[in-house]
């Protein structure tokens, strides 16, 4: 595919509001992850007993009163995200260069806010005609449907090209850069903001711990003694436009590759064949070979399966010499917005030349390979990846390039 | 304007006493229900104890998506998809919440990841071995609009063919007023890039406007489920009307136009 220039990217995670609390965070090697006391309460009257990654400031950060229609934990921390690393201003001279018509919105989610619905069912009043009935003040429909997150962006950013959100799980926010390339390329739109912002909630924390995928202690990515994951919140964006519309920062998405995995709707494929394809597909669209990577952002959930599974089909694609990495162990697995967090820290490692490695691990696991490590490096990299991969088998790769 | 077209190979129908394509045009053409329509699609993609079981989204989903690929005659396995839902399973959204509010720790496993909004697109191409990519996308009213412009960027991309499998089901509880959605409806189509004797192709630009609202015998019969807006296209391609316009979102509408192909000796 031809590179499609990145004119601005941004995260803000339980590392901090912005990519420089990232960069921070990442070389300091300060993890974001805490005691849990996100809600609901268990059975024994506490927060589910695990660590979290929150992100500190959003019970305070209400969102103007003009998107009160908008109002909840989700679409606050999307206004956060996008006020950080002057985007909203790149966003303006994109705006001013194509027109508002010309610019797509793609961004993913897993859970978009589905705390608002969670938070109506637990204050539910008596309705017009008896049964139990929304709050009044949680009683606005964009809130408890998927499309929150786009249809927040839109009147956020007042964009009128297409506006859509993905919703594949873990892979959300990885595959809008996909969808978004094909818009520009198809000629729909010259540029595009794309993102994904998810949040923690009580469906998230005890879905993930009735698949009994939540450690007790913080996550340990590819330790032989990883037992589980730390769930995160998160939200990013990225500022996409056709090549040669405007000045580029150097750096660009030069391919994705998307693929299913045929095998379960929540275990990977035990061969990691879609996870392979999806890599593969990513390096031919990007006409590179293996060996171009310098640095390759893992899933790296911490769970058992999905690790080992990926080592192996990182190993079975990759030279040892790779550096690869989950970053997990900062942020938690941020669900909907790893595919952008990742492909933020992909971007910095890019920019930056520091390569994390791996928090919390020590003992590695015989199952992976050399490729894995632990510790950080310091590399100019022309080429580096980012791999997420959802429920539904639903994975995606990304090649990100400094030119 | 930009404008991207394609072959319409196939098209999936189901919505309550209209189980196919078939009985969809006929509801068009003179208002006649089908006979002894089933209440709930019953997918052959999914084994009989799954086909019971499965959320209805998901049934009404794959049923769909199979009879798009037979009328077209292309293997399932080897078609990238566009799954487009508004809402996704709102029965289980229900249940998540209610559980959450009661007995979090009580929340099902199976129910929890069958929660997800790619779960008829997970199944799919878990029953019918594509690993070929598959996506999963909302945009409230626009939904389908999106969905079918995503199909057709595609194959822009490059790809040969594209399933496009569009779908909502019936809200509960406390939800259904605020998310309200009736019955199973479901629609799919595949799509190519290249021309076929007998089959329509579509032609679509963005412009901007409002839908009118729709009066179409397919539009007015599903009218209350959420997916209600994929409709007038539906309606035109069974009256073989030459197009329709579809809510995009935002004051902006997805203008489709149907034609026949231009003939080989024309």
């Amino acid at each position: 595919m031809a590179p499609l220039p990145i004119l601005a990217f941004t995260a803000t995670t339980a590392l901090g509001r912005g990519v420089e609390a990232q960069k921070t965070a990442l070389i300091g090697r300060r993890s974001g992850l805490q005691h849990n006391a996100f809600g609901p309460d268990d059975a024994d009257g506490a927060p589910l007993r695990c660590w979290t990654g929150r992100v500190e400031g959003l019970e305070d950060a209400a969102l103007p009163t003009q998107w009160a229609q908008w109002e909840c934990r989700n679409n606050r921390l999307a206004w956060m995200a996008l006020q950080q690393d002057a985007l909203l201003d790149q966003l303006q001279a994109l705006v001013d260069r194509h027109g508002a018509d010309r610019i797509a919105i793609v961004v993913g989610t897993s859970t978009s806010s589905i705390g608002a619905s969670e938070e109506a069912y637990r204050g539910l009043v008596p309705g017009n005609d008896g049964t139990p009935a929304f709050p009044p003040g949680l009683a606005r429909p964009i809130v408890h449907t998927v499309h929150s997150l786009g249809d927040f962006v839109q009147q956020a950013t007042g964009l009128r090209g297409p506006c859509i959100t993905v919703a594949t799980a873990c892979s959300s926010s990885a595959k809008v850069f996909a969808q978004a390339s094909r818009l520009i390329d198809a000629g729909i739109v010259d540029a595009a903001l794309v993102g994904g912002v998810d949040t923690l909630c009580g469906s998230v924390l005890y879905g993930f711990n009735s698949l009994q995928l939540v450690s007790r202690e913080p996550c340990r990515p590819f330790d032989a003694r990883r037992d589980g994951l730390s769930l995160g919140e998160a939200g990013g964006f990225a500022l996409l436009e056709r090549a040669g519309a405007g000045e580029a920062m150097g750096l660009g998405l030069h391919g994705y590759g998307e693929s299913s995995d045929a095998h379960h709707m929540s275990s990977p494929h035990p061969q990691g064949l879609g996870a392979r394809m999806a890599m593969s597909d990513a390096l031919a669209r990007a006409g590179i070979e293996a060996e171009a990577v310098g640095y390759l952002n893992l899933h790296g959930t911490a769970t058992p399966a999905n690790d080992s599974i990926e080592a192996a089909a990182v190993a079975g694609l990759f030279p040892d010499s790779l550096h690869a990495s989950s970053t997990k162990g900062w942020t938690g697995h941020t669900l909907g917005a790893a595919g952008i967090v990742e492909s933020v820290f992909a971007l910095l490692a890019l920019r930056d030349g520091h390569l994390p490695g791996i928090l919390n691990s020590s003992q590695p696991d015989d199952a992976c390979g050399p490729q894995i490590r632990f510790d950080d490096a310091t590399s100019s990299i022309r080429y580096a990846m980012n791999n997420s991969f959802g429920f539904g088998g639903n994975n995606c790769s990304l090649v990100f390039a400094r030119t | 304007m930009t404008t991207l077209s394609a072959t319409i190979e196939g098209i999936g129908f189901w919505s309550e006493g209209l189980p196919d394509w078939a009985a969809a045009c006929a509801f068009v053409r003179d208002g006649t229900l089908a006979a002894d329509a089933p209440r709930r699609p019953a997918p052959q993609l999914l084994a009989p104890n799954e086909r019971r079981r499965a959320p209805g989204t998901v049934a009404v989903a794959l049923e769909v998506a199979q009879q798009a690929c037979r009328a077209a005659g292309r293997d399932p396995a080897t078609l990238p998809s566009v799954f487009a839902s508004m809402h996704g399973e709102l029965a289980i959204t229900d249940y998540m919440c209610a559980t959450l509010a009661d007995q979090p720790a009580t929340i099902s496993p199976t129910r929890f990841h069958n929660s997800v909004h790619n779960a008829a697109a997970g199944y799919w191409t878990i029953g019918t071995g594509a690993m070929a990519p598959a996506t999963a996308i909302s945009a409230f009213h626009a939904t389908f609009a999106q969905g079918l412009l995503e199909a057709l960027v595609q194959l822009a991309a490059g790809e040969e063919a594209v399933l496009l499998v569009a779908y909502d089901g019936a809200s509960t509880g406390p939800l259904a007023n605020v998310s309200p959605s009736t019955g199973l409806l479901g629609a799919a189509m595949v799509l190519s890039r290249t021309e076929r004797e007998g089959a329509r192709r579509i032609q679509v630009m963005l412009a901007d406007g409002m839908p009118t609202p729709p009066d179409g015998p397919l539009a007015m019969h599903a009218r209350a489920n959420a997916m209600a807006p994929m409709l007038p296209l539906f309606d035109s391609l069974a009256a073989r009307d030459p197009g329709a316009a579809l809510d995009a979102g935002r004051n902006r509408l997805l203008r489709a136009t149907l034609f026949d192909p231009e003939s080989p000796h024309g």
